[in-house]
């Protein structure tokens, strides 16, 4: 904003628009990548920790400049493309991947006011985007024209449809709840009536937590990518950048659904207690923080829960998450009509 | 209104400045690695043997019948969107009309689980 007051003196109005976007878009994918660079290290250190290893520990101090290196190691990978692949889609789906990935932050608010695209139906446009990066993996697995890519994405993709449905319900309790789509307001409704977590909504945190993991092929539900039996699912036949691009693209989505978690049910950039001195951190850094608390969940499961069987996680989500979760959407509209205690807009606009 | 288009601007250069840096790290490695490719690592990963067919093969029709229902609760949650942020001006008659909506849903739901669809052995 600063950028743009500069700019419109001597740009007009709509060139400065236009810069003043371009580089603070660029410059929060810089930090958004450069972050997820050390959520990558974290990753491994916090698996390593726990298997009493020490995790990648030799480039940079204690490692930490690993991720770099791991990038450009895939950079100067010779990028293979399978004689029998459909090479225009194989190129393609990794680009759609880390494209819907990185997308999805355009309405993400990260502090008050702190958003790209403050639009009226943000939570819709994330669940439209999350939906689409089912094609970036059934288009890879398809292109490959090889077996285990095949039936890695085939199983990738009704997993994630199957945990799409729940995570929209629960969604709709999150909605019911807020009264409205937008998501800088669901967290200032969290500012009026406390953090979604502690609310009749806490059931379906846990059913968002664990949905989430599934919706991003993370372990235990990380069946597409079964190493002991379809060696690395759909990314078998991708080397170099183009599986870096899908590897970038997952873990971008995995910090977005650890940004969701975070505005849905814990409060976004709120501080934990409404006290003078913690209201007196910016937002941002309480946002950060709750993200990467979130994240660290994901990876402590990542390294204590046994892989599901496919069966099983089949039956949890369709038998357990989407019944509990429709029942609650009744629950929560019931008690609001029964109680007439309907959302109040706290007015954001 | 124009205020509403340019969010949606907004969004739109997001999404290609996203696409533009995914696509500069596609092509980098066609610049600076080196491409000398050869029909063995051309060829399929198949435990090590050549394909013995090819690989777009029949599949389980369970997974058809997944997108399916997919698309049936999705639609669902797609109506539940409008009425969920409405509900306060809808009152009871908002409430009793989507449960009825949702009864119908529960009962093909039950049907689809009775007859099986659901199970993967």
């Amino acid at each position: 904003m600063i950028l743009y007051d500069a700019l419109s003196g001597w740009l007009g109005n709509e060139w400065a628009w236009l810069i003043s976007n371009v580089v603070s878009i660029l410059l929060f994918i810089v930090v958004l990548l450069v972050m997820i660079a050390y959520i990558l290290l974290a990753d491994r250190k916090i698996w390593a920790a726990v298997m009493l290893r020490r995790g990648p520990n030799v480039v940079g101090a204690f490692g930490l400049l690993q991720s770099f290196a791991d990038l450009l190691k895939f950079v100067f990978k010779e990028s293979v493309i399978p004689a029998g692949a459909n090479k225009g889609v194989f190129l393609l789906a990794p680009l759609i991947t880390v494209t819907l990935a990185l997308g999805a932050w355009a309405v993400v608010p990260i502090d008050k006011g702190w958003v790209f695209a403050d639009i009226n139906v943000g939570i819709l446009y994330i669940f439209a985007i999350s939906s689409l990066g089912v094609y970036g993996i059934i288009m890879g697995g398809w292109a490959s024209n090889s077996k285990y890519p095949f039936l890695g994405s085939l199983r990738s993709a009704a997993q994630m449809v199957s945990y799409e449905v729940s995570i929209g319900l629960v969604i709709i309790t999150v909605l019911l709840w807020a009264g409205s789509l937008n998501l800088t307001e669901i967290v200032e409704q969290q500012r009026v009536h406390g953090w979604n977590v502690f609310t009749l909504l806490f059931p379906m945190f846990i059913i968002f937590f664990i949905s989430a993991l599934a919706e991003t092929n993370r372990p235990p539900f990380d069946l597409p990518e079964a190493e002991s039996e379809l060696v690395a699912g759909y990314q078998v036949e991708y080397s170099s950048t183009p599986y870096l691009l899908f590897m970038l693209g997952e873990y971008v989505s995995i910090v977005l659904m650890c940004a969701m978690t975070t505005i849905l049910f814990l409060g976004g950039w709120l501080p934990p207690l409404n006290i003078g001195f913690l209201n007196a951190v910016p937002g941002v850094i309480w946002f950060v923080i709750k993200v990467w608390m979130v994240f660290f969940m994901f990876a402590m499961v990542k390294t204590i829960v046994p892989r599901y069987r496919y069966d099983q996680l089949m039956r949890l989500g369709w038998k357990v998450f989407l019944p509990v979760s429709l029942l609650w959407v009744i629950l929560v509209a019931g008690y609001l009509v029964t109680t007439g205690s309907f959302p109040v807009p706290v007015g954001v606009h | 209104m124009a205020d509403f288009l340019t969010e949606y601007l907004a969004i739109i250069l997001f999404l290609g400045i996203s696409a533009a840096l995914g696509l500069v790290l596609l092509v980098l490695p066609f610049v600076v690695a080196p491409v000398n490719p050869d029909a063995e690592k051309l060829s399929a990963y198949e435990c090590g043997f050549n394909a013995f067919d090819d690989a777009r093969m029949k599949f389980d029709v369970r997974f058809y019948l997944v997108s399916i229902l997919f698309i049936i609760f999705d639609l669902e949650v797609a109506f539940l969107f409008p009425w969920a942020i409405t509900l306060g001006d809808i009152g009871l008659f908002g409430f009793w009309s989507m449960m009825v909506f949702l009864g119908i849903l529960t009962i093909g739901f039950i049907y689809e689980w009775k007859k099986g669809a659901l199970e993967w052995e």
